[in-house]
């Protein structure tokens, strides 16, 4: 199958950022995520977790609340204190508005999803009317002394209830005014705190309010007598996020241990009709704080600090044993942050505020599989390009002759041209870009490094000439009427000759760059695209979606090529299926045809289109080598997918010439060693 | 009484139906909620698993509902008859019957019968027709179909994306089956032939459709289950067609009322006073128990009420002998490869067990015990569950009526073959409770599942109260107890003397007082809590309670209710096995069956919970509470210190991950194959 020598680099210094806060769409069934550095993510569930949108972070921009209102309509609000509107169509920011009432800590929608409301540092409590294009605002509630740091609306839309510093208020919607205060016990394990922090509420149908607050504990409270009706202490720390269930008979909490605590409603005997709230299950999936949880029908959602989005399914809810019914975990964004120029051996890596360009070492030595080979230069940092502005990157490319590198914030887009000379580098800004080229979703080089593809986030494709020094703009390829979505991935044949472009939801366009049209649309598939490539000389275009499903379409042909139908035909590998992280790059190797490379977070697969298909009974992976094996049954056992797990969580692989691969690795330990350190919990005694 | 279905249970106190009773209930469009009509005025919308209406309607005082509402599942309206012409329909927004739709049709209806994916039917007592027909022309005549026939049962339902119709008319105890196929409008009549037993009455009738056959079961009366097969497409449509039933299953308890079936499964389900599914040939029983989600967590253990008392049912099913039915026509012996058809008896046969029965219910005590003897030998009669179950009831009845009979040994025997449970025989504990017979008692403890705890509790209080003297005399099991008094201790901990300093210095705590007296004179302390406070007789008793299952909040207001000074026996016992289970390493006590350490103290802070004041106030239990809170202190100290040394291991391995970190950059090889 073939022998590589593999650069294995683990220096690429990624840090996700902690995750604040989860919404959950029930209609869609898509979880908006917002992370600490104000960047929304937006998880479809449907299509196997796949990350589908993104919206770039802001450094003012601290996200304090998320929330789906209107049906589909996404809003946030922060700490700079604007509630803002985010178009996921075109993944921009529709609109940003300022509340005045300082940062915003919280946000609900109402019940209808009509109704907005915020809870702000200054104790007001406001609310908007959610208008068809924008939102308005109506009118303030009761001013409380401190600030307003969670809030929920009574299923009936009738009253809200709004959690403070030591106290929580319940309030009339129609009148504004408060109705109740109930005041949280300071006390914590019988030392009394300086102050408890309600960190959440959540308002029954039966008007029971549920708060969660930094003195560990979980009250029940009646909201027509203001009284406290059952307290349970769950955590020696702050308990931060609630979310409860559509049908109010299950809640979750986490506590700022890394804790997740499942109460589930059930009678208190088996024949009783009588029911009461049970603290079920913890489960302990994160070792830092759960800043934020979401319930959804069939499964417990909690992210925090530790970065990693956690979905833990609810076993008595999920009807089949299939993949929904396992835990699944996500570090990693799924989509690609490294670009390589294969001539000159160089790695460009994309940090939220940074670029960072490497030079890959090199070795004379030869060995055997698994050896490690003495080096005869090291990898050296060329470049540490910072962005200007608060906004972060969004995309970046490095050309594949290294002379060229391109990123895009919101607002702004870049092009530097790099000057090597001997073990010198020079970086020169190119000037004067033109004003359709402010913000880019995806930018790539052409193999030839002449021409920059940039898909606007307007949905358009821009072809750009580059010569020297300088740059001409050729095309542009602009959407089909009617349509704003945007392109976030792209792809272009090694002759320059085809681009490929696929948007979030449509098809993926195939482009003829030489006559400037359209040449051909693949037939639309229900599930994202997560990566595609274009082979050379075939010119087929292999697709990954998030199913895990591989399609290789003719471009010439316009149609599937007969492998991928016979692929269809006989169904790819259970275990290949059960992956759960998508397929984030694809390449090819240049003198052998039938090979395509691709990887997920957790394996690099070679797939050989001359060898049979494997089918459910044969082993997919098989990480020994053969040993004294006969050639006979060597070749009967093998199969197409070639699998290598050695490299992982696997951020980035390509093969930089014939016998050279490049992986990226980014071990988890590396995260969490620049984690703020967990809260030390003590094992024994407890 | 109860409307059954297939999947659930509604009892009509729930719902607060009229005296009537029910008159039917169908499935709304949503999943989870049910129509509910009751025989006089009012249709509910149910939601069953809020346990709880969502809406309800009523006709006018002085109409009645004839036939149950039904949905349609096009529309999501529904649609309910009353005074057998009137037909209603309307949906969840509408609040009064009397201002929805209505249509007087000319014939009156039977029944309105819906299905998922099809427009709803109007079956009239002598045809049938769409909704969307029926409501076109109201008064339209309906030709006659069946003659002088009433209509029994029907079924609809989707068979290849085509709706077909079933129903079965009876006439001068003659049944007929007719099946309409509404993508052809064929309209097929079978005569279902009678089996051999002309007095019995069919009860009830459900069906499952196969591949090509309808398979129609019926319940008759006496027990018997029988099997008709239809073909879905009739060979003959014209011609009145003959068909026989087999017989499938016979069942000797006839107290059945229903038979229905599972498709995906191809279950049959008998219902009457208990649930039997049957699966093929083998047959499970079941008792209709509500489920609950607390029983599935925690230690929660529901108590029965007496309300609810369940009727043993020593109910042999598994006798799997295949005796085959003598009359087999030809037609069936085909269908015998396909299906095996087996009698399951139930009743046990005339002899040896009945006259055991006998024996028991009259003979001396000597003579029944040789007879239950005898019968436990043999063991594996295929009827022993029946046999064992009938005997122990027959038993407890006669101790009940004749004070002086007390057949201890017989039922020392049977409570040890291990089929019998407490709530099979209740009265067993009872009896033994009142005889004071603490040998038994401790042996139900050991063998029944499921006690009460405040049976649990009534045990404890006799094991605590009951003399010494008496005790000696009785042989219980001792093999929970091993006998300190003369054995030598040679795996005893070594004693440390000195205390290590290492970043901690038990000074400097306030309670370093308690810590000093417990390392200064251990040996001392050892000697005066060794001695522990019961005799092994009564520990051996003692241990079973431990053992016994129970759930707090159910065994603590028992607990409440024992006399002060036998609460400070049984706290000094269980500080006793304490400190012997923390004497060594591994924390266990030594012994075949011994408690467990968290048996212990699951117990010590029960019995802490439930009469704190009280020993609090005692004298006598100051020395074991001082003991414990000593002990716990010094729990305390050893963590404090163990937590310590973790974060020191933490440390060490931090810096050994550092070192064999493989570094940021390396070139390795590769090779795939």
């Amino acid at each position: 199958m073939g022998e590589f020598k593999v650069h294995r680099v683990r220096f690429f210094n990624y840090v996700p950022s902690g995750i604040r806060c989860v919404a959950y769409n029930n209609q869609s069934n898509r979880l908006a995520v917002s992370r600490t550095d104000g960047t929304v993510e937006i998880y479809n569930l449907s299509a196997n977790y796949f990350q589908e949108k993104f919206f770039p972070g802001h450094e003012s921009r601290a996200t304090e609340a998320l929330c789906w209102a209107e049906g589909q309509r996404l809003f946030s609000a922060g700490l700079n204190g604007e509630i803002m509107e985010y178009d996921l169509q075109a993944l921009n920011i529709k609109y940003a508005m300022d509340a005045f009432g300082g940062p915003i800590w919280s946000m609900a929608a109402s019940p209808s999803g009509s109704q907005l409301l915020v809870g702000c540092e200054d104790g007001s409590v406001k609310l908007f009317q959610i208008t068809p294009d924008k939102i308005q605002f109506e009118r303030n509630f009761d001013r409380q002394k401190s600030r307003i740091l969670s809030l929920s609306w009574h299923p009936s839309g009738t009253h809200i209830a709004a959690g403070s510093i030591d106290y929580i208020s319940v309030f009339d919607v129609k009148s504004g005014s408060a109705v109740h205060k109930m005041i949280v016990d300071r006390q914590y394990m019988g030392v009394s705190k300086r102050k408890c922090i309600v960190w959440g509420v959540a308002f029954l149908s039966d008007g029971t309010i549920i708060s969660v607050d930094s003195a560990g504990k979980v009250q029940f409270w009646d909201s027509a007598t203001g009284t406290l009706v059952k307290s349970h202490l769950i955590a020696n720390a702050d308990v931060q996020s609630i979310a409860v269930a559509d049908q109010e008979d299950s809640f979750v909490v986490g506590t700022a241990e890394g804790t997740v605590f499942h109460f589930q409603l059930v009678p208190v005997t088996s024949n009783s009709s009588e029911k009461q709230w049970v603290r079920t299950k913890p489960f302990q999936h994160h070792t830092h704080d759960v800043r934020t949880v979401a319930h959804s029908p069939t499964a417990l959602i909690s992210g925090g600090t530790d970065t990693h989005l956690v979905f833990r399914p609810l076993m008595e809810k999920v009807q089949v044993k299939n993949y929904d019914a396992a835990l699944r975990k996500i570090t990693f964004p799924h989509r690609c942050l490294i670009s390589c120029s294969k001539k000159r051996q160089l790695l460009l890596f994309q940090f939220a505020h940074h670029l960072e360009l490497w030079r890959l070492g090199s070795t004379v030595a030869t060995g055997k599989n698994g050896d490690t080979l003495p080096l005869s230069k090291n990898a050296d940092h060329l470049l540490h390009l910072k962005t200007k502005g608060p906004e972060n990157i969004i995309c970046s490319c490095i050309s594949p002759c290294g002379s060229w590198i391109a990123y895009s914030t919101v607002s702004r887009f870049f092009l530097y041209r790099l000057n090597y000379e001997h073990d010198n580098i020079s970086l020169k800004r190119v000037s004067k870009m033109p004003a359709f080229l402010r913000s880019a979703l995806q930018i790539l080089f052409s193999e030839d490094s002449t021409k920059l593809f940039v898909a606007s986030n307007q949905g358009a494709l821009h072809i750009v000439q580059l010569s020297g020094g300088s740059f001409k703009h050729l095309h542009a390829f602009q959407p089909q009427s009617g349509t704003v979505e945007a392109m976030c991935l792209l792809a272009v044949s090694p002759d320059g000759n085809w681009l490929a472009a696929s948007g979030t939801s449509a098809g993926v366009h195939v482009y003829n760059v030489k006559q400037l049209k359209l040449h051909c649309t693949v037939p639309a598939y229900n599930f994202p695209v997560t990566a595609m490539a274009i082979a050379p000389n075939t010119n087929n275009l292999v697709i990954a979606h998030s199913d895990q499903q591989v399609f290789e379409y003719s471009i010439p042909d316009k149609q599937y090529t007969d492998w991928s139908r016979t692929v269809q035909k006989q169904g790819f590998h259970h275990l290949w299926l059960q992956r759960d992280t998508p397929i984030t790059h694809i390449s090819f190797h240049p003198k052998r045809p039938m090979h395509i490379l691709l990887h997920d977070a957790y394996m690099f697969c070679i797939i050989d289109k001359s060898l049979p298909l494997p089918n459910d009974k044969t082993l997919l992976y098989n990480p020994f080598p053969p040993t004294n094996e006969s050639d006979v049954v060597r070749r009967r056992t093998a199969h197409a997918f070639k699998i290598s797990k050695i490299y992982k969580p696997l951020l980035f692989m390509d093969l930089l010439d014939e016998r050279t691969l490049v992986a990226v690795e980014r071990p988890l330990d590396d995260i969490i060693a620049q984690l703020p350190p967990p809260i030390k919990k003590k094992k024994f005694g407890t | 009484m109860a409307v059954l279905e297939e999947e659930f249970t509604l009892s009509s106190v729930v719902l607060s139906t009229g005296p009537e009773g029910l008159l039917g209930m169908k499935q709304s469009d949503k999943t989870d909620q049910f129509l509910v009509t009751d025989s006089g005025r009012t249709v509910i919308l149910y939601k069953v698993s809020d346990q709880k209406p969502l809406g309800s309607w009523s006709v006018k005082q002085g109409q009645i509902v004839t036939c149950p509402a039904a949905c349609n599942f096009q529309t999501g309206e529904y649609i309910v008859v009353h005074n057998n012409k009137i037909l209603r329909i309307w949906n969840n927004e509408d609040v009064n019957l009397d201002k929805v739709f209505k249509a007087t049709l000319s014939v009156e209806v039977c029944r309105i019968l819906s299905v998922q994916g099809s427009e709803p039917l109007v079956l009239f007592k002598e045809g049938v027709r769409g909704l969307e027909a029926s409501l076109a022309d109201p008064q339209q005549k309906i030709e006659a179909v069946i003659s002088d026939e009433v209509i029994k049962w029907t079924k609809f339902f989707i068979v290849f994306r085509h709706p077909v119709l079933i129903f079965i008319t009876e006439k001068h105890g003659n049944h007929f089956a007719y099946v309409q196929m509404f993508n052809s409008r064929i309209l097929t009549k079978y005569t279902l032939l009678v089996g051999q037993d002309k007095n019995s009455f069919i009860e009830s009738f459900t069906a499952l459709v196969d591949q090509k056959f309808i398979s129609l079961t019926s319940l008759s009366s006496d027990g018997c289950i029988y099997e008709t097969l239809m073909p879905i497409r009739p060979t003959d449509p014209e011609k009145n067609q003959s068909l026989v039933r087999s017989l499938l299953l016979k069942a000797v308890v006839s107290d059945f009322k229903r038979v229905t079936t599972r498709d995906q499964w191809s279950t049959l389900v008998l219902w009457g006073k208990c649930v039997y599914a049957t699966w093929r040939i083998s047959v499970i029983p079941y008792n209709c128990e509500v489920s609950s989600l607390a029983g599935a967590h925690g230690k929660l253990k529901h108590s029965q009420d007496p309300g609810t008392h369940v009727v043993p049912h020593f109910v042999n099913w598994e006798t799997p002998q295949g005796c085959g039915l003598g009359s087999q026509n030809s037609e069936q012996s085909r269908r015998i490869l396909r299906r095996r058809k087996i009698e399951v008896s139930l009743q046990p046969e005339v002899s040896p067990s009945k006259q055991l029965l006998s024996t028991i219910m009259k003979d001396s005590e000597k003579h029944t015990e040789v007879e239950v003897w005898k019968f436990l030998a043999l063991k594996q009669t295929p009827d022993f569950h029946t046999v064992t179950g009938d005997t122990v009831t027959g038993l407890l009845e006669r101790c009940k009526a004749e004070p002086s009979f007390y057949p201890r040994s017989c039922l020392m025997h049977l409570i040890q073959v291990h089929v019998l449970s407490y709530s099979l025989c209740r009265d067993l504990m009872e009896i033994a409770l009142k005889k004071k017979d603490v040998q038994l008692l401790q042996l139900c403890l050991q063998q029944f599942p499921d006690i009460p705890e405040s049976v649990t509790c009534a045990c404890l209080k006799i094991f605590l109260r009951i003399g010494d003297d008496s005790i000696q005399e009785t042989d219980v099991s001792m093999e929970s107890v091993f006998d300190y008094s003369n054995s030598v201790h040679d795996e005893k901990m070594e004693e440390q003397t000195g205390i290590l300093q290492n970043g901690f210095n038990p000074e400097e705590d306030k309670y370093s007082n308690c810590d000093q007296e417990l390392n200064k004179k251990p040996q001392d302390k050892t000697k005066e809590t060794i001695s522990c406070s019961v005799i092994p007789k009564r520990a051996a008793l003692l241990n079973a309670i431990l053992h016994s299952a129970y759930s707090e909040t159910f065994l603590l207001p028992h607990l409440k209710n024992i006399p002060a000074q036998h609460i400070t026996l049984f706290l000094k016992c269980l500080c006793f096995l304490y400190l012997k289970c923390s004497e060594n390493a591994t924390m266990t006590l030594p012994g075949i069956h011994p408690p467990t350490l968290n048996q212990i103290m699951d117990w010590i802070c029960l019995l802490l919970d439930a009469n704190f004041t009280v020993v609090v106030m005692m004298p006598e239990a100051k020395r074991p509470l001082i003991n414990l809170y000593k002990l716990v202190k010094s729990q305390i100290s050893v963590y404090s210190k163990l937590n310590k040394i973790e974060v020191s291991f933490w440390e060490l391995q931090k810096l050994n991950q550092e070192k064999n970190n493989r570094g940021l950059y390396s070139i390795e090889v590769l090779e795939l194959f």
